[in-house]
């Protein structure tokens, strides 16, 4: 299973990016490169968030590329606002099952559930203003988890938390998102992320997506791109 | 702007029909009058005079309102003080005063009897009259002063904390590192936002104006068509007051209206500037003064009202029943329009903030009488035309309030949603509308309490069994009944602040989140 | 919007006027059928007499109701028109919409009465009215060379304002221009209607306002207060003479004719001294009420027919304006 991406290419304004590559399932991908690169504009593409000029998007072989974004099979975890605050984190959660705020009785337990799953059973009836960064982004978590979707895609959503939060929400994505059957892609402008949670690199540099390669590949023998970004001369 | 490619997101239907009847209320009515008239004439020297009398006293109460509301906002952006949200909440109110009422708590002010002129008789100074341009402009400065300092508030308040802190910390003058450019951005917006409203001014010229030379387009219209029953005139001058209106409504929108929601105006950015005793005592002279010049005129409707109360008929409870009712259709009315349109965006908005404030109530009162007649009697439907025509002449105020909170919820919340496949009706229900409940109570407040204090097309319309509020205070006015009057007065001051003041309150709880 | 419910509504609002008893619509101006106007206790009388139902449509004030009049031509509901003054008339009768009214009488007018279309139904004169302790100037130059103060309403737009101008035309023709140019700075300011210009007067804003003879009857009989007073000019007064007119298109032509020839009578003529504040055009039985003897009476009387009225109306509009435009 994977998601392949095939020449696809995106205009704006100014700027144009060229992708063509695969990221398969049961793995993490993380996607670096410099400010600017188009690191979030490709997730926003994938997601359905951006008009592509050409090229196509498939998961399993089925195109998903021109389908409205809650019709593709992906979940997305956003820079922030990954929340509504006027609602309580059950009711967030539940949105995962389909646009109701009040969850039909079959949907009580797979939300509690999920909450369960990311340590934050009991606070249902909480709103997010209630709750500390982490446990906000783990309730962001909690929904994505429920919405069961095979792709997964996160825009640095941990990139306000502290070095060791950051670490437990990377280690608790692991835990409980990442299976055989689901692709993760994450962006990142930290290698030490990379490296503490994802199996492969994707470089986005010179208006490209490259190929995924392993982790250990990309940051040990580095190429020319990555030696910029990661300042070594 | 790639968030909206591609499937309905938000249904834009809606906000197409607001658009239309927009149109058919205001350029419809204006047809409408043109095919009833019988003859085609040009206008006469008095109807120039007219417009350039109008032009005149907009530029000027607008130039005025923004000029005065520097120092204010300014003096509430940097002082902390006890009573501060009461006071900015306070000073909104003349903006939604019935305008009777406001022009006779003016003149127990201003006028010949008014303590001004004690004052200076007392010091022994001559009377000052205030009828005429100088009264005109006076009662515009006092309607529109609010309205431009909350425009300008908010522009020093879009100045984030951290501005403040580098300026202090390079010691760097903050009026033209920071406030310069930032009034440059927003005093257009506010000046011809105010230039809009005085265009079509009516009562307060009529009343203050001192003599024909005082005559505006508003009021042109109405002798054109009360007396003269010259309905060609009347359209042409209707149709002039469109082409100044949409003039100065394309230059603001070119310059882009700041927001004047009030959204944040208790939070404060710690200034470091405007330590000097100079600064301090200028500040709380601005704010003294403003307050004065605001609230004193209000006081004395109160007081004068209360005398009254006692001598006011038992027609005011069946009167009071129906204003309420009215204010309550229009203010919904008001804001499903308001809300259709924002979340439709686009040139729509645009047209509908700008027509209604631009057209001339009479001659879409009577547009939509001679549209109506026809078909049945317009008596039996004067309290519904009545909250339409008010529901209209509040739209572009709440649009204005209302837009840019839902293109904020947008910005913030869209691709959320849409990606959790909220979208439709379920979008603004769920996700809109509570994200824009401060804005929503804010401006559902000012639509109520603009609907309870208008006079509207009643008086075209009713009978006599059918009074509002306003036009039976007209009707105690017009039968010697002045302590009567007073005290109804007060009670429709009464009226349009509670409603305001609910509606904001709604708003506000809640909105925390 | 509504388009789909109105038929519906128009349907209804059919079936419950056919229902009930004949149905005489009257228009009038507002204060006329406001709860303390006439117009309730006048209903009340005629219906007692008919067997019918009388209903008084308020539209705005004289010149208001005949715009409504002409908005809607022949399709008028209106089966009479109540509240026209003089110096409406001629434009009234130029719609060609009001029917002879058949009714001739006696009148306590002041000048004989022989319109053939409308008959009157009150009367007073215009006069300035004043605090008593104000020194009354005994005709406008006195006024306009004092430095009392006034306030007038606008020809244009109120009924009142336009007896003004027609009272200085009467009084002084050709030399009215230079009467206005010598008022002007004795005007504090021109309001749109009577209501508003009466209470800045009554607020203090001016020593005098333009009204009627009969205003300090208000005062003396309703809030026993006798401090007010109106100046009694020597050139004489204006009249206002309100008139009734039949509609010729009328469903109820019968009904129409009785309520003509009932205005002369004591059920309507003695319901107006005290809530009109008019002097009514048949005095009844048992006089003027108590109060009306103390106020002040022209010498003379000055009225233009209708077609004069009309005819002098623009030029001594355009005098008034550019007088005080200067």
């Amino acid at each position: 299973m994977a998601l392949k991406i095939d020449d696809l290419r995106i205009r704006l304004d100014d700027f144009s990016l060229k992708a063509n590559c695969a990221f398969e399932a049961g793995k993490v991908t993380a996607l670096i490169g410099a400010s600017g690169a188009g690191k979030s504009t490709f997730l926003s593409a994938l997601a359905g968030f951006v008009d592509c000029d050409g090229g196509d998007i498939r998961w399993n072989g089925a195109r998903i590329q021109g389908l409205p974004p809650a019709r593709r099979p992906l979940a997305t975890l956003f820079q922030d606002n990954n929340l509504f605050p006027h609602l309580t984190i059950a009711q967030n959660v539940g949105l995962a099952l389909g646009p109701r705020l009040r969850p039909l009785s079959k949907d009580r337990g797979p939300i509690a559930n999920a909450l369960d799953r990311v340590g934050l059973a009991g606070f249902d009836a909480r709103k997010p203003a209630q709750l500390s960064g982490g446990q906000q982004s783990r309730a962001a978590l909690a929904r994505v988890l429920l919405q069961d979707r095979p792709i997964v895609l996160l825009d640095e959503p941990f990139a306000a938390l502290g070095p060791g939060l950051k670490r437990d929400m990377l280690a608790l994505l692991r835990d409980v998102i990442l299976s055989p059957e689901r692709v993760v892609i994450m962006v990142t402008h930290d290698p030490e992320d990379a490296r503490y949670i994802a199996d492969d690199i994707a470089v986005v540099a010179d208006g490209r997506v490259m190929p995924p390669a392993p982790v250990a590949d990309v940051l040990d023998n580095p190429s020319d791109d990555i030696k910029l970004y990661l300042g070594l001369h | 702007m790639a968030q909206r490619a591609g499937a309905v997101i938000v249904p834009r239907w809606p906000g197409a029909i607001v658009i239309a009847l927009v149109l058919l209320l205001t350029v419809g009515t204006l047809i409408a009058v043109l095919t009833r008239a019988d003859t085609f004439g040009g206008l006469g020297s008095a109807d120039r005079a007219a417009i350039s009398f109008t032009l005149l006293q907009a530029v000027l109460s607008a130039a005025i309102s923004v000029i005065a509301a520097i120092p204010v906002a300014r003096a509430l952006s940097r002082r902390r003080f006890r009573g501060r949200s009461i006071l900015i909440t306070l000073l909104g109110a003349p903006f939604i005063l019935p305008v009777v009422v406001a022009v006779m708590g003016l003149l127990a002010v201003f006028g010949r009897n008014g303590l001004l002129n004690d004052a200076l008789t007392m010091i022994g100074a001559g009377r000052v009259s205030i009828y005429g341009l100088a009264g005109v402009v006076l009662a515009h400065v006092f309607f529109n002063l609010p309205l431009a300092v909350r425009m300008i508030l908010q522009g020093w308040q879009s100045i984030p904390a951290e501005r403040f802190r580098l300026a202090a910390a390079l010691d760097a003058p903050v009026f033209s590192l920071l406030e310069r450019p930032m009034l440059r951005a927003v005093l257009p917006g506010a000046f011809a936002s105010i230039f809009l409203i005085c265009l079509t001014s009516f009562a307060v010229a009529l009343i203050l104006g001192g003599g024909p030379k005082a005559t505006t387009v508003e009021l042109a219209i109405y002798q054109a068509i009360r007396f003269d029953f010259a309905l060609d005139r009347a359209a042409f001058l209707a149709a002039i007051q469109f082409a100044m209106s949409l003039v100065a409504a394309g230059i603001a929108w070119f310059l882009a209206v700041p927001d004047a929601s009030g959204a944040g105006l208790d939070r404060m950015a710690r200034r470091w500037d405007g330590a000097s005793i100079f600064s301090r005592l200028s500040d709380g002279l601005a704010i003294v003064v403003a307050a004065a010049f605001l609230i004193v005129p209000l006081v004395l409707v109160v007081l004068r009202g209360i005398g009254g109360l006692g001598d006011v008929p038992v027609q005011i409870w069946p009167a009071i029943v129906r204003s309420v009712l009215v204010a309550v259709v229009s203010t919904s009315l008001t804001i499903l329009a308001a809300v259709a349109l924002s979340v439709r965006g686009g040139r729509g908005v645009v047209v509908a903030s700008a027509l209604p404030l631009a057209a001339s109530s009479l001659v879409v009162g009577t547009g939509l009488f001679i549209m109506v007649q026809p078909i049945l009697n317009p008596a039996k439907i004067a309290l519904p035309v009545t909250a339409m025509m008010n529901a209209l002449m509040a739209l572009p105020f709440a649009l204005r309030i209302m837009e840019p909170a839902v293109t904020k919820a947008e910005r913030d919340f869209g691709r959320l949603s849409t990606s959790l496949g909220i979208v439709g009706w379920a979008r603004v229900r769920m996700v809109i509308l509570p994200r824009i409940r401060g804005s929503l109570g804010f401006a559902a407040g000012l639509a109520a309490a603009l609907s309870m204090g208008d006079l509207g097309v009643i008086a075209l319309f009713a009978t006599s069994d059918q009074q509002t509020l306003p036009l039976l205070m007209y009707q105690l006015m017009g039968s010697y009944r002045t302590d009567a009057a007073s005290g109804a007065a007060l009670i429709l001051l009464g009226l349009s602040l509670g409603a305001f003041w609910i509606c904001d309150k709604w708003g506000r709880h809640g909105a925390e989140n | 919007m509504k388009y789909s419910t109105l038929p519906l509504v128009a349907g209804l609002s059919f079936i419950a006027t056919g229902a009930i008893a004949d149905t005489l619509t009257v228009y009038t101006y507002d204060g006329f059928n406001s709860d303390w106007g006439p117009g309730p206790q006048i209903e009340a009388n005629f219906e007692a007499e008919c067997g019918c139902d009388l209903e008084f449509v308020g539209a705005g004030d004289g010149a208001a109701v005949l715009s409504r009049l002409r908005l809607e031509g022949d399709n008028t509901d209106a089966d009479i028109v109540l509240g026209l003054d003089t110096n409406l008339t001629a434009a009234a009768a130029e719609t060609g919409l009001f029917a002879a009214s058949g009714v001739s009488g006696e009148y306590d007018l002041p000048i004989d009465w022989t319109d053939e279309t409308f008959v009157p139904f009150d009367w007073g004169y215009f006069a300035f009215v004043a605090g008593k302790d104000v020194a009354a100037p005994a005709n406008f130059r006195e006024l306009a060379d004092s430095d009392l103060s006034i306030v007038i309403q606008d020809p244009r737009s109120s009924t009142p304002g336009l007896g003004l101008v027609m009272w200085i035309e009467a009084a002084y023709g050709d030399d009215a221009a230079s009467i206005w140019a010598d008022l002007a700075d004795n005007i504090v300011t021109v309001t749109p209607g009577w209501s508003e210009a009466y209470g800045l007067f009554l607020e203090g804003e001016a020593d005098a306002v333009l009204s009627y003879t009969t205003s300090p009857a208000y005062h003396l009989i309703a809030e026993e207060d006798d401090t007010k007073t109106s100046w009694t000019f020597d050139e004489g007064h204006y009249m206002q003479v309100e008139v009734a007119g039949k509609i010729a298109g009328t469903d109820v032509p019968e009904l129409a004719d009785q309520f003509m020839a009932f205005i002369a009578t004591e059920g309507f003529q003695s319901v107006i001294p005290l809530t009109n504040w008019m002097y009514p055009v048949v005095t009844p039985a048992e006089g003027l009420p108590a109060g009306f003897e103390t106020l002040s009476t022209p010498e003379t009387a000055l009225l233009f027919s209708a077609e004069d009225a009309a005819a002098k109306a623009p030029l001594a509009i355009d005098a008034w304006r550019n007088a005080l435009a200067q």
